[in-house]
């Protein structure tokens, strides 16, 4: 079980001291060319949670692999790059530039970003040539928002995904209280935070089912019980998104309050929490809870 | 950057505006200008708020109540605990050799530390109602003026100006004043770089308010 950050949520090279405290550092999305991202206000809070509209703002591959990973790559912690694009063939390209960094650990395929107007092809197609193209252990990140994400993960696993993250935020709106106007430029932008977690729960809960595929569980997890929930689901690791925002020291703080609640259900170590919520009850549990109910 | 659990002092309304006071604990209150982020209860986000004062043992910032986050900061009782993040982002430069202080409205807010790091310079504070400008009595040798009247209008030249306010009153001074260092802001999540939520066009590039600034000289920001 390790602890991530959502990519897109922290910065290590200017929060070194944060990213040291994860298992794992996930860059933001890197694309083929820089992107400036969309423009303000990209942000906005909403009832338990937030929307964001960045739009991939990040430096392009070339400078990515030239000034940026260097730098990530002396933190001493295993970097995972995200990469995105807009057609098949950019996730081929930027998954074989990567293929001979050392200082990659694994590459996540984020093929969900709500807020880029090209859409790219099939989830399937993608994996298929990202996984032709490098030998690095590939996590696709996918979307909530689709009627059957168990058969998009399924598609994913037979390209040749080695694990899935999930999930992506998934498209929101919010007005200005005063102008009924969107608050953010580009009117809708990802929602995340708690109010996520039930979503992002039911995506790693059907994922798990279909596919066995080890899944980096991630969408509002504010505390331990919440990654616990997470395992429970199915997850083998999790990410922290919107808490890293308002708690730089998260995840510290949820890997201790994690193992304070696996301790104190007897379970023996964080991985084996993981598919709790899956198992079928005990004989034990079906003759406790018979027994309970004759005596109420 | 250091982040800490600390309590309510007291609060004392300024016009429509709350003074928060805070038990500093172990924090540096930084330099004028820089920030902090609050946490606000019961919100996902904490808010950024520049150090208004920062007396001994204690932290104060001017609250302006037009939000949920503010309206929640704004209803701290005293003993009540919140977590404190900070300081953060990039304060006023203090080597000015006549400085003139020019806010407006809730921008006021870091001028009165600024004030004091500064020995008292002239000011030149804008406000909408005499009720807003009550909050001038927190700036020293301050001038006042009401709107229609602005700024620009009362700033004499021959300063180094350090100016906080809205966004058209710092754009005004701007082109009066290209050498002015004007404090900035934007919605930011998280306040230490992680968000890219508080993009501005600084340059002709976007980039984070927080890392960058709040403090940026004018020329790196007029179009």
């Amino acid at each position: 079980m390790k602890i991530l950050n959502a990519s897109g949520c922290l910065d290590a090279l200017t929060a070194p001291e944060v990213a040291r405290a994860l298992d794992v550092f996930v860059t933001k999305t890197v694309t083929p060319l820089p992107r400036e991202g969309n423009g303000p206000p990209r942000i906005s809070e909403v009832e338990h949670g937030m929307l964001n509209s960045i739009g991939l703002a990040n430096p392009g591959i070339d400078a990515f692999l030239a000034e940026t990973l260097p730098r990530l790559g002396e933190l001493g912690v295993p970097i995972w790059v995200s990469v995105g694009g807009f057609a098949v063939s950019d996730y081929a390209d930027l998954c074989d530039r990567l293929d001979d960094r050392p200082e990659v650990a694994a590459i996540e395929l984020n093929v969900s970003c709500p807020n880029v107007d090209d859409v790219p092809a099939g989830v399937g197609e993608i994996v298929a040539a990202a996984h032709a193209a490098t030998r690095k252990p590939l996590y696709t990140k996918l979307s909530p928002a689709t009627a059957d994400i168990a058969q998009v993960a399924l598609a994913a696993q037979r390209a040749g995904t080695n694990g899935l993250s999930l999930v992506n935020t998934i498209l929101g709106l919010a007005l200005d209280e005063r102008t009924l106007k969107p608050r953010l430029s580009r009117a809708a932008g990802g929602l995340s935070g708690p109010t996520l977690k039930p979503i992002a729960l039911a995506a790693v809960y059907a994922c798990y089912a279909a596919t066995g595929l080890p899944i980096v569980g991630m969408g509002g997890i504010q505390s331990g019980h919440d990654a616990l929930e997470f395992l429970a689901a199915g997850a083998a690791s999790v990410a922290l998104g919107t808490v890293l925002f308002s708690d730089p020291a998260a995840p510290g703080r949820v890997r201790a309050e994690l193992a304070n609640e696996i301790a104190a259900r007897g379970v023996d170590g964080a991985d084996n929490a993981i598919g709790l919520a899956h198992a079928e009850p005990t004989a034990v549990s079906e003759a406790t809870a018979r027994a309970a109910a004759m005596s109420g | 950057m250091r982040r800490e659990r600390v309590k309510l002092a007291g609060a004392e309304q300024v016009g429509p505006y709350t003074l928060l006071r805070i038990g500093r604990g172990a924090l540096d209150p930084g330099v004028p200008g820089q920030f902090f982020m609050l946490e606000a209860p019961g919100r996902p986000l904490p808010r950024p708020m520049s150090v208004c004062l920062a007396p001994p043992g204690e932290l104060a910032f001017l609250i302006d109540p037009i939000g949920p986050g503010t309206r929640a900061l704004c209803g701290l009782e005293p003993g009540d605990e919140i977590e404190l993040l900070g300081p953060l982002g990039n304060g006023f430069r203090l080597d000015v050799g006549r400085p003139l202080l020019v806010g407006g409205g809730i921008g006021i807010a870091p001028l009165p530390f600024l004030s004091e790091a500064l020995g008292g310079p002239p000011a030149v504070l804008g406000f909408r109602s005499d009720w807003h400008a009550e909050a001038a009595s927190l700036v020293p040798n301050a001038e006042v003026v009401i709107e229609p009247t602005y700024v620009t209008e009362a700033m004499q030249s021959g300063h180094e100006v350090l100016a906080c306010g809205p966004e058209p009153m710092l754009t005004a001074v701007a082109r009066v004043e290209p050498g002015a260092q004007l404090a900035w802001e934007a919605p930011m999540a998280c306040g230490y770089g992680a968000c890219y939520g508080c993009a501005v066009e600084i340059g002709g590039e976007l980039k984070r308010l927080c890392v960058a600034g709040p403090v940026l000289e004018a020329e790196a920001v007029a179009a």
